[in-house]
């Protein structure tokens, strides 16, 4: 039973991790059909802007909490600037050819990044500095951590934060419109480019909280990472419904939580045959059985009604 | 209505289009005036369609262009055109289907508000005053149509003649100086009919200039003050009602004699 509890705490922290992230991919699906998979690499980028940053400024004396927030700000304003050119410089130009070729250059984009990554902090694995406190915690037979609260807590607020902008502000509005009919959306005078613009924006500075997280969490950090959690993160936008807020939160939560069940108990089931380093699979068997039996996902809405 | 009064608003010189080897506009040349209700008429596949989407950026046309307003309308992008002031309605009704009726109506207000990205995202004092403007707008327009008891409804939900009555809103908060209508009166019975009647009355009294596209050739005669009628791509004629409805050839482009 502590188990089970325990990997539901674990899931539901990597879950909330996932959830960010998938939340880049959906809201530039939403909007203008493309699958962005050198998101990613802006994850992973903004993980490593905040090892070089934070880890300078607590070298150089600065307290941590100062450090850390610094760190995070640097993060989010280099990624927001990443999601802009990308977009401006790779995307853009493409916009009306045939929906393979963004793709392509998306995959593109995701080696470009990882190589520039690589040039730039190399190719050796990174300690992230310790920004939070370490304290453990026990409840009902399961431990968790102080970093696990903040993770949960900082990106439940984020979250609601997107939702506050998504759904109260103008920005929001010509967003959701442009999801539904870009044609439409721009003859009522929404600025198309600028709304395509603030979706890798603002997923971008997601990205670079949820990065942030995967440093504290992991303590390491590396120019391949965002390679896998880019993934996760996709599959757990296909899992709520590729295109919906609600559903790349819930699927992020869920996939955490089923690949953390799955670690935790592989090795039983499998009469320790397979050891819980196995926990990748269960991300992808989930993505191939909803692109079998429910290719819309959860939320999923029934597309092809754009004009 | 003095029909004489040399006030235009929009003039169109030459516009030509043509998809592959088919000539949806033969150099088409037509005025609206200021203040006018200004029909164009003509058979299934005329190009009325055509000129509308040319006129508000969704095509660019291969040749002659417009002015609008005093000064050449270059539409290479349909919020471009939003911007100058033309906005419309669409033959089959194109709403933002999972938003509500009022914030259909909001969304058109974007083009005359300023609030960016930044604005949005640090909701400060002057993007929280301006979004409750734009809401209260809304719900004026809304009136004005007479469906403000339905703001808070999907207009997926909404009946087949408020759906018509919110796109209407939605054009009208863009604050156009020129609002198009694309068939508005297609599928509607007598009595809606009637009703839309008043409504583009109304909005031109309130000085808004209309183009009117319709097949309900009883409305149009009645309720416009100049006609053109378009005919395989090509302008046919540009009179009054009373002038373009004794018209031998429009007579024949409709009769098919």
């Amino acid at each position: 039973m502590d188990i089970f509890l325990q990997q539901i705490i674990n899931g539901l922290v990597q879950g909330s991790i996932y959830a960010l992230v998938a939340l880049g991919y959906t809201m530039v699906y939403g909007i203008m059909g493309l699958i962005n998979f050198a998101h990613g690499e802006v994850v992973m980028i903004g993980t490593l802007v905040t090892i070089t940053v934070a880890g300078s400024l607590i070298k150089a004396g600065m307290p941590v909490a100062v450090a850390g927030f610094a760190g995070l700000m640097a993060a989010v304003l280099v990624c927001m600037a990443l999601g802009w050119a990308l977009e401006r410089v790779a995307y853009r130009p493409l916009r009306n050819a045939p929906r393979l070729t963004p793709l392509i250059t998306a995959i593109g984009m995701s080696i470009v990044l990882q190589n520039l990554a690589m040039m730039i902090w190399g190719r050796n694995y990174l300690t992230f500095p310790a920004l939070l406190p370490k304290m453990d915690f026990e409840f009902a037979g399961a431990n968790f951590t102080m970093i696990q609260i903040i993770i949960v807590l900082v990106s439940a607020a984020t979250m609601g934060g997107l939702l506050l902008l998504v759904y109260r502000t103008k920005l929001g509005m010509a967003m959701r419109a442009t999801a539904q009919n870009p044609a439409v959306a721009s003859l009522m005078g929404v600025n198309i480019n600028r709304v395509i613009a603030a979706a890798f924006v603002i997923g971008s500075a997601l990205g670079a909280v949820a990065g942030v997280m995967v440093g504290t969490y992991y303590e390491i950090a590396h120019y391949q990472m965002g390679f896998m959690l880019g993934l996760k993160a996709f599959t757990a936008a296909v899992l709520g419904g590729i295109g919906n807020l609600a559903g790349a939160m819930l699927g992020g939560i869920l996939l955490g939580i089923i690949e953390a069940l799955g670690a935790g108990y592989i090795g039983d089931l499998t009469g320790g045959f397979l050891g819980s380093h196995y926990q990748d699979i269960f991300a992808f068997v989930v993505l191939i059985v909803v692109l079998m039996f429910k290719p819309s996902g959860l939320f999923g809405e029934k597309t092809g009604d754009r004009a | 209505m003095n029909v004489n009064l040399p006030n235009p608003l929009l003039e169109a010189k030459a516009v030509a289009k043509h998809f592959g080897g088919v000539k949806a506009l033969r150099d088409v040349s037509l005025t609206i005036r200021r203040g006018e209700i200004y029909g164009l008429i003509g058979p299934n596949g005329a190009g009325k369609t055509t000129f509308f989407n040319c006129m508000t950026g969704l095509y660019v046309p291969d040749g002659g262009g417009f002015t609008f307003d005093g000064a050449p309308l270059i539409a290479d992008a349909p919020d471009k055109a939003a911007a100058r002031g033309i906005a419309r309605t669409f033959q089959n009704i194109r709403l933002f289907g999972n938003m509500t009726a009022l914030e259909n109506v909001m969304v058109g207000r974007h083009v005359r508000t300023k609030a960016g990205v930044l604005g949005a995202m640090f909701q400060n004092a002057a993007t929280k005053a301006e979004e409750a403007a734009i809401r209260q707008k809304a719900i004026d327009l809304l009136h004005y149509v007479r469906i403000e008891e339905r703001a808070g409804d999907l207009a997926r939900n909404l009946s087949y003649g408020d759906q018509r009555r919110l796109e209407i809103a939605r054009a009208l908060a863009t604050d156009p100086k020129l609002l198009c209508l694309d068939e508005p009166a297609a599928g509607m019975n007598a009595t809606e009919t009637e009703q839309l009647r008043d409504l583009i009355d109304g909005i031109r009294r309130d000085g808004t200039t209309i183009l009117l596209i319709e097949h309900d050739v009883k409305l149009v005669m009645g309720l416009c003050d100049r006609v053109a009628v378009l005919d395989y791509g090509a302008l046919v004629i540009e009179d009054v009602p009373a002038v373009v409805q004794k018209d031998q050839r429009v007579i024949e482009a409709y009769l098919g004699a």
